[in-house]
């Protein structure tokens, strides 16, 4: 056409892709690269940083004892900050756990492959960091032993529990959560898990790997069912993380706190858990590409760039409703309202009580992730991880800025109360960080971190048609 | 045991790259048979076809879960809310109005049960766990999870007969062919 009307057209050249698995490493190259990890001897800065960590676990598995035999008097609890930093790091685990689905299903779903070579570890951060979660509400019925009150069935004087009531809905939401990540993480696991049973060396090896690995065989028969089951589990698991954080979010916004009872709450829970739970899954991964530097070419720049992106949408969604609700406020003109966001929190005229975390939140969530607007920032991994750092200590003081400051001053101000942690509160959170990093070291040791068996299906050689003359790749 | 006094469960053949073992099974399909698979380390994509296999009906089986789990909240939730324990909490409606609390939970017990049905269906269908095959005893076998590609035809396809199914594997293309005998 262009040359039968004398006009001529310049082609620009096609814009080639950058290659998912770095180098052009062949498939069984990627096979070996992963499962050494698990096979080699176990190095020494692990047994170095499991030193570390498992004592800091069973540091808050004692402060859990100790808050299960003297009762919740043990926290800073009071009338009225009946949740403070339980509930905060209840809701700070949980949306932590979220970028793991994310990766998992939404990005599967959004066919985008890059997710294949972190979605194994992110997934596998979902399901600690969901542990760590539950630990909280669990301790905090107080009566730890009465827990299975909250069960759907009449309990011992024959009462049912309220089912329109949004903390039941929470029980519901947060263990269909847990079941459905550990049921989509292992049937991830299981082709890889084959994998590991056909290297094993020795015999307990081969035994173990091979019971888990199902017996599975490889064949396409069995992948036909497979895929269609991963397929499904990704499309349940979409909606499935998007309602877990709403139905957090109820537990706040059908009360008739002030600073609580808004209806932004769903949506901007749900981009702060994602926005949290990148800047941990980096936060992982980015000491754990350096660990290992022969898995530089499965987790590229290219991936650090995506996940810093998505920092940067999800931490703008952030900032957006926090504007939001200090809009609403003040135009919404609700006496209450307006005291909690300008005075309580904002606090311009310095009357809150914990202005400061207010301010922190600020800085952490919407100020910080800014800088990955410049491709150096996204690119330079120094940078990422002290911006990702900004993000854990922001999206948890996001939390504690949310529940004590609405609590601590409400109403009236005869029942203000302030609120500080007390020791056990706080080496209890310090301890679910050091269950969760136990549980994490545990994982890289034993699993393979990377899903071996996806990354290979998005490398050249995976394709049936590549190297054919019509190759487009 | 001697080795050759097992029976014969099928003849496997070994593929090196992912487009050769698909264009063998196109012509194994085309020839007819019934009773045989391709073992890869991760699933290739068009491969169904290839193989002549229709799309997985697992699907079913997920929705059957789905509107189980969606039946078990809605008698959860509304039995006892309106019939065996009728709460009254701070004032509120309790009247059959307020179905629409009971959303959340009909919601997660159907991506539970669908979950279930998911995982359950999968297994049963790939008829997994099972964990001694003839396959296993095959000594290629184990490169299959790294990165070889494997056809198995199996013994009991009414066009088996082990030297006619080994010149076939020959000619498409496989390397390694050997006789994959039953276990004991």
């Amino acid at each position: 056409m262009a040359k039968e009307s004398g006009l001529s057209f310049h082609t620009p050249e096609e814009l080639k892709r950058v290659p998912l698995v770095g180098n052009n490493r062949s498939v069984s190259w990627i096979t070996d690269k992963v499962s050494e990890i698990v096979e080699k001897k176990t190095p020494f800065w692990w047994y170095a940083a499991f030193a570390v960590t498992s004592p800091i676990a069973l540091m808050g598995l004692v402060c859990i004892v100790y808050q299960i035999s003297n009762g919740v008097g043990v926290w800073g609890e009071n009338h009225p900050n009946g949740w403070a930093w339980d509930i905060t790091n209840f809701v700070f685990w949980i949306g932590i756990g979220h970028a793991g689905t994310l990766i998992s299903a939404i990005l599967f779903l959004t066919r985008q492959k890059w997710r294949t070579s972190i979605n194994r570890a992110a997934e596998a951060m979902t399901l600690f960091a969901v542990v760590c979660a539950g630990i909280f509400p669990a301790i905090h019925v107080g009566r730890f032993w009465m827990a299975w009150f909250l069960a759907p069935v009449p309990n011992a004087n024959g009462i049912w529990p309220n089912f329109r009531s949004p903390l039941l809905w929470d029980v519901f939401a947060v263990s269909t959560y847990f079941t459905v990540s550990v049921l989509f993480w292992y049937v991830g696991l299981i082709p890889d898990l084959a994998t590991l049973r056909d290297r094993a060396k020795s015999a307990m090896a081969k035994t173990i790997y091979g019971f888990f690995a199902l017996g599975w065989r490889g064949s396409n028969r069995q992948w036909r069912h497979y895929e269609m089951a991963y397929l499904i589990l990704a499309g349940l698991s979409t909606p499935l993380v998007l309602s877990v954080h709403s139905i957090v979010s109820f537990d706040f916004a059908t009360s008739i706190m002030p600073g609580w009872h808004t209806t932004i709450f769903p949506p901007y829970f749900v981009a702060g858990a994602i926005f949290g739970g990148f800047a941990m899954v980096l936060t992982i991964m980015l000491p754990a590409s350096l660990i290992y530097p022969q898995i530089g070419d499965l987790i590229t720049r290219q991936h650090v760039d995506k996940m810093a992106k998505i920092i940067l949408l999800t931490g703008s969604i952030v900032g957006y409703a926090y504007l939001m609700e200090l809009f609403v406020a003040w135009y919404g003109g609700n006496k209450f309202e307006g005291f909690t966001f300008f005075k309580a929190r904002a606090s311009f005229d310095g009357e809150g009580w914990y202005q400061w975390a207010y301010w922190a939140m600020m800085f952490c969530n919407v100020i910080s992730p800014q800088i990955f607007w410049s491709k150096w920032a996204r690119s330079n991994y120094i940078v990422v991880f002290i911006v990702c750092q900004f993000v854990n200590v922001g999206m948890w003081f996001e939390r504690f800025v949310i529940i004590v400051t609405s609590l601590a001053q409400d109403f009236l101000p005869s029942s203000w109360g302030h609120y500080s942690p007390s020791t056990t509160e706080i080496f209890t959170f310090i301890g679910t960080f050091g269950i969760f990093l136990s549980l994490f070291l545990l994982f890289m040791r034993f699993l393979p971190m990377i899903a071996i068996s996806e990354v290979k299906l998005v490398t050249p050689a995976a394709d049936p048609h590549h190297g054919q003359v019509n190759d487009k790749h | 045991m001697d080795q050759s006094d097992k029976k014969v469960y099928a003849v496997g053949a070994i593929f090196s790259d992912a487009g050769s073992v698909m264009s063998a099974a196109e012509k194994i399909r085309d020839l007819g048979f019934v009773h045989w698979d391709v073992h890869t380390p991760f699933p290739v994509h068009g491969m169904d076809q290839a193989m002549g296999l229709g799309k997985s009906w697992l699907s079913a089986v997920v929705f059957c879960g789905g509107l189980l789990g969606f039946t078990t909240a809605v008698c959860l939730t509304t039995i006892p809310s309106f019939g065996i324990y009728p709460m009254i909490v701070h004032g509120k409606p309790y009247d059959w109005r307020t179905v629409v609390s009971f959303f959340p939970i009909m919601f997660e017990l159907t991506v539970l049960l669908s979950a279930f049905a998911a995982v359950g269906g999968m297994l049963v269908m790939n008829r997994l766990p099972r964990w001694n095959h003839p396959v296993f005893e095959w000594e290629n076998f184990e490169k299959v999870s790294d990165d070889s590609y494997a056809i198995v035809i199996e013994s009991r396809d009414p066009k088996f007969s082990v030297t006619k199914v080994s010149d076939l594997l020959q000619t498409v293309g496989g390397t390694e062919i050997s006789v994959i005998r039953e276990e004991a």
